[in-house]
């Protein structure tokens, strides 16, 4: 019985998928492009997160310095601070060939910076001996006399969260809508399915066949519209961010940002945005087929 | 078989479809409810079927109050019952191979039974060689018997029809009530809401006489007749 009932709900389902074909692009489509948000929003959020964790747990602190700067007394005092575990002159020579380091194959753009051109002062790179030691140090040092400028990452990851702070509610307020779009135009489609059946969905009641049975194809149907999106949008996600990933290889402008790579991590981004969309289409059907089965 | 104690059936419009009727119909009966158009005939019939709810009083089916049924045994009681309509209700895109056939696949009987069953049914109510025909290539008496077989072909307790002939001519509405005849003798208790008298008076059944939804007359071997 159950294998009768099976085939009978994927029959029906077809055919009615095949009725109101273009109505299921279009709700596909929908889904594809909420789930596709959602899943860039949540690539971004993961990147950020490590991106965030490697610079936090950097215990480095740039201190440039003023081009008058006392350097020896300069080292004396940074070397009498509490929880500072190393101290290193970096001269502006040694600074710009370590940013033409950086550069890679494109250090040739640096090229007219040398000697007298050189813009970048001295500098010193303190270590810290803990992370969380870092913003009082710098502040620390920020004071002493021929100091120009402190730079640590922390002070970029607290601007990063202010921006991604609100990237999360536009984007979250974005997939939401477009969700809650998306649904109803399952619910639409699942509905003109059922209309199309009315007569027969009216003989069935009265062969005595249960509800479930009856609600089976359009469950199915918008389960298999939910995850036509699901897979549109990771295809989509996917094809992206492995081009994304590729370009920032080749591009050493950006060696600071190390994509999430973690196939554990992406996968389960890519299995829950399948599994959302399976659970859209459901959800939607069920919403149809609820209203119109009460007998 | 069916009991029904003191039912009402006031509709949400205020219509007093039914009013405290009482009735037993045993197994194996053959029962004509009739009445005038508006009686309350159908209100009957959809009570038993639980269809709709009555307002007061008590049904029972083998024994059982079927307004104590939760929807599993709301569904078995519906398949022990077996309705025609007035007007069919064939599937008009499924032959009546198919029509019939649907009855056993939506409740879920296999496809081994479905093909032994069908063709049984339909030799039943004569209509062998007709499997591949669509409902609009039938007579409307043909169409009627794709409805009976439908009906039976789950080999219902009771047979619940609700103007079966009602959209058919004399001769043909005729041959339909020799049909539920047949089946009656078989065991199955049929119950036939009509308000086709002539056929009523010659087949000398019961008939349960309803009138602004009260019962005026219940006899055996009636007729339909007005009047005390
Ligand atoms: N669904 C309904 N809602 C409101 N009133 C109804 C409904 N069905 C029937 N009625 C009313 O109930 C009365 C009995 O109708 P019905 O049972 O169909 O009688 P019959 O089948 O004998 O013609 C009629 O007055 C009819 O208008
Ligand atoms: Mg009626």
């Amino acid at each position: 019985m159950a294998l009768n009932s099976l085939w009978y709900c994927t029959r029906q389902a077809c055919i009615s998928l095949t009725r109101n074909f273009w109505l299921g692009v279009a709700s596909a489509a929908m889904i594809a492009v909420s789930l596709i948000i959602l899943g860039a929003f949540l690539l971004v959020a993961v990147n950020a997160n490590q991106f965030m964790r490697i610079v936090e747990s950097t215990v480095e602190i740039n201190v440039f310095l003023e081009d008058d700067a006392d350097v020896r007394d300069l080292q004396h005092r940074l070397a009498g601070l509490r929880g500072v575990e190393e101290i290193r002159f970096v001269p502006k020579q040694q600074g710009l060939q370590e940013l033409k380091k950086a550069f890679g194959e494109r250090h040739d753009l640096l090229s007219g910076f040398e000697g007298e051109n050189n813009p970048l002062p001295d500098s010193f790179r303190v270590r810290a001996e803990r992370a969380e030691l870092v913003p009082t140090l710098a502040q620390q040092i920020s004071f002493f006399p021929g100091v120009y400028k402190v730079r640590y990452g922390q002070e970029y990851v607290e601007a990063l969260v202010k921006v991604t702070r609100w990237v999360n509610v536009v984007a979250l307020g974005a997939v939401v809508l477009l969700g809650a779009g998306a649904v109803f135009l399952i619910v639409t489609t699942i509905r003109l399915s059922m209309v199309a059946r009315q007569d027969e969905i009216g003989i069935m009641k009265y062969l005595g066949a249960s509800n479930w049975y009856i609600r089976g194809p359009f469950v199915l149907e918008g389960m298999v519209v939910g995850l036509a999106g699901a897979c549109a949008a990771v295809a989509t996600l996917g094809a992206g961010y492995y081009y994304l990933v590729v370009v920032l290889e080749r591009l050493p402008l950006l060696f600071f940002i190390q994509p999430v790579t973690d196939p554990n991590m992406l996968l389960s981004i890519f299995g829950g945005l399948l599994g959302l969309g399976l659970l859209m289409g459901g959800v939607g059907s069920l919403i149809s087929v609820r209203k119109f089965l009460q007998v | 078989m069916i009991q029904l104690y003191n039912v009402s059936k006031v509709y949400d419009n205020g219509v007093p479809a039914v009013s405290d009727i009482s009735l037993r119909i045993a197994k194996g009966e053959f029962v004509f409810l009739i009445g005038p158009s508006g009686a309350g005939k159908s209100t009957l019939t959809k009570l038993i079927f639980r269809e709709q709810l009555p307002s007061s009083g008590q049904i029972f089916f083998r024994g059982r109050n079927i307004l104590r049924f939760g929807p599993r045994e709301v569904l078995q009681l519906r398949r022990q019952i077996g309705v025609v309509f007035q007007d069919f209700r064939l599937l008009p895109r499924k032959t009546v191979y198919e029509n019939v056939a649907f009855a056993l696949e939506v409740i879920g009987r296999s496809r081994k039974e479905i093909r032994e069953r069908v063709p049984a049914v339909l030799a039943r109510v004569g209509l062998s060689g007709k499997e591949d025909a669509f409902p609009d290539q039938l007579s409307g008496g043909e169409q009627q018997r794709v409805g009976v077989a439908r009906a039976i072909v789950k080999r219902p307790l009771v047979i619940l029809a609700d103007e079966p002939t009602g959209n058919l001519d004399p001769d043909t509405s005729r041959e339909i009530m020799d049909l539920f005849e047949v089946i009656n003798r078989d065991g199955t208790t049929v119950v036939i809401a009509t308000h086709a008298w002539d056929i009523v008076n010659r087949m000398r059944k019961r008939v349960v006489a309803l009138e602004n939804g009260r019962l005026v007359r219940d006899e055996e071997r009636g007729s339909y007749s007005y009047g005390a």
